[in-house]
């Protein structure tokens, strides 16, 4: 075959690939806006009503139990998780660590990217059943961070590796203390760790097999951070399964809710990300 | 008797790490105040890391061997209790890579002002900011955009940055490593006159692998080869009467000390005031 055809038949499967990503995307998003849309549309008032006493029964009120769940979850877990993982990514620099227990450490920290999130639920569920405790927000809240902290911590990592080496070189060049200097490279590895954390607060919000066991179910408003509450994931999964057409009918608006909270954290994220990237050495050219 | 800040005393540098390399060999040199001194040397002979030695930016690499001493004013740069920042503040490094730190034109300048305290108010740190961005040419050519991104600068501008920030804290020492190397003919003709009117203030020590370069900055030149000084002396002597056959051979430009290296001179022509290799890519890095 000759180099010219090699290069088109490539450049077709090239364009092919793409051509698959954004049409899964579009297809996923079409449905969830079609379907979604349409009953989001005839009563927008249910994504802020309090589901009703019948609500899996009848549909009556709405999901605001769900989505202030989701919040109150992966709020608080996220926030713990970055730090956590922000200090982590730190420690594994160079400036700490060495490099073979860095290697160490992200080996398994990529092990536990890849584990099963309902793993971490189960976990968390024999912590709940050896305290005597029940399921509630607490729980799901720990569960969510354990699952999103190696996310989070490979992001992090990643981003302060990548940025420039010149910026130890010069922070320390004036007197900077390792602390001093590292702050410095955070700042320069900022759109990285942006797009982690909001990398783990899209999956911990999407995620239903970790809070499943952990936060239990419920069809009222959370109570408190010691009650049972429900989620986004885990109230569409219920909905689905429903035998009442507008309780069935209600999984895709809350679908479409979460599918618009991802998006929005996403296109967020690049914007701050490129605010950042102005100041990052290189950033703007 | 001129002032001598900066000593070394039978340095040696060591990286152990996968094998063992000796970079620099026991070097004592002085490096006397007020002056510009040029480290000159092939690619690869220990100029950049006799450099980072000197304030012990070694210290934040792992693997690196230290003997010997370097002292600052009389003291022991490595046999105190000093902390290291407080050595590297006295004794600046200003790194080959021009590199805007991820804050504003005016936040790079007062980077060292803030994390050493060294202002009173913020009138006091906007005077010092403009104080330092005026002393490297640069004043005129930011004042009107001080909140604006450091990396938004032109490559040259940002290495002016860097020489700022680094003369802020006031140090005692500024050493510049390769600070052209990275630059366009323009950019490196402007660092190298910042450079200039530095040198009657401040003592500098400039590696560079551009023997033109040295020749028109420097008052004293050290060539290091091979990790040890072949011959330090004053710039007209050193170019005009070099003392040891491998220093003639360098300057000469007949290349059996470096094969990257392409002076343009031959080796009998004798030295004109802006002659030399011209070269300002190269790479000491290791």
């Amino acid at each position: 075959m000759n180099r010219y055809t090699t290069q088109r038949l490539f450049g077709i499967a090239v364009r092919t690939a793409a051509l698959l990503i954004v049409g899964v995307l579009l297809l996923v998003i079409g449905v969830t806006v079609a379907r979604g849309g349409g009953v989001l549309l005839a009563d927008p008032s249910i994504v802020v009503t309090p589901p009703g006493s019948r609500y899996m029964l009848e549909g009556t009120g709405g999901f605001l139990h769900a989505v202030l769940g989701s919040l109150f979850i992966v709020g608080p877990a996220t926030a713990v998780s970055m730090v956590a993982a922000v200090s982590t990514a730190v420690y594994l620099q160079s400036d700490y660590s060495s490099d073979r227990f860095s290697d160490a450490v992200n080996m398994f920290l990529n092990v536990l990217w890849g584990t099963p999130p309902i793993v971490y639920g189960v976990f968390v569920l024999t912590l709940i059943i050896a305290a005597g405790a029940q399921t509630s927000l607490f729980f799901g809240i720990i569960a969510i961070a354990i699952f999103q902290y190696p996310i989070m911590t490979r992001y992090t990592d990643e981003a302060l590796r990548a940025a420039p080496e010149t910026v130890r070189e010069t922070t320390y060049g004036v007197g900077a203390t390792r602390f001093e200097s590292m702050r410095m490279t955070v700042r320069a590895a900022a759109p990285g760790v942006i797009a982690g954390l909001v990398m783990g607060f899209a999956r911990g919000i999407g995620d239903a097999a970790t809070v499943l066991f952990t936060t239990g179910r419920s069809t009222r408003m959370p109570g408190g951070l010691f009650e049972a509450a429900t989620t986004l994931p885990v109230l569409i999964f219920d909905q689905a399964m429903s035998f009442n057409a507008e309780v069935r009918s209600h999984a895709y608006a809350a679908a479409f809710v979460l599918t618009i909270v991802v998006l929005g954290l996403i296109l967020l994220s690049k914007l701050l990300a490129g605010r950042y990237a102005r100041y990052t050495p290189g950033g703007n050219r | 008797m001129t002032e001598i800040p900066l000593t070394t005393d039978q340095l040696a540098v060591t990286y152990t790490g996968d094998r063992e390399i000796e970079a620099v060999k026991g070097v004592s040199i002085d490096f006397p105040a007020n002056t510009l001194t040029t480290i000159i040397g092939p690619s690869g002979c220990g100029k950049s890391t006799l450099l980072k030695s000197l304030n012990r930016l070694h210290d934040i690499q792992e693997n690196v061997g230290i003997e010997g001493d370097v002292l600052l004013s009389g003291d022991s740069v490595y046999n105190t209790d000093v902390p290291a920042p407080e050595i590297r503040k006295r004794i600046g490094y200003v790194p080959q890579t021009p590199t805007a730190l991820p804050v504003s034109i005016y936040e790079n300048v007062a980077y060292g002002l803030r994390i050493h305290g060294e202002y009173e108010s913020k009138a006091d740190l906007d005077e010092k900011v403009e104080t330092y961005l005026r002393k490297v040419n640069l004043w005129d050519e930011v004042s009107d955009r001080l909140g604006a991104p450091g990396a938004e600068l032109s490559t040259g501008q940002i290495q002016r940055l860097c020489v700022a920030r680094s003369l802020a804290v006031e140090p005692d020492v500024l050493l510049c490593d390769e600070v052209t190397s990275a630059l366009d003919p323009v950019s490196a003709e402007s660092v190298e006159k910042t450079l200039k009117t530095l040198k009657s203030e401040y003592t500098l020590i400039l590696v560079t692998h551009s023997m033109a370069q040295a020749r028109r900055l420097a008052d004293e030149v050290v060539f290091l080869y091979l990790g040890e000084v072949v011959e330090s002396n004053d710039v007209r002597s050193f170019f005009e009467d070099p003392q040891e056959e491998r220093t003639k051979t360098f300057i000469g430009g007949s290349t059996p000390v470096d094969r990257d290296d392409t002076p343009t001179e031959p080796a009998d022509t004798p030295p004109t005031p802006d002659g030399g290799d011209g070269s300002t890519i190269g790479d000491d890095k290791r």
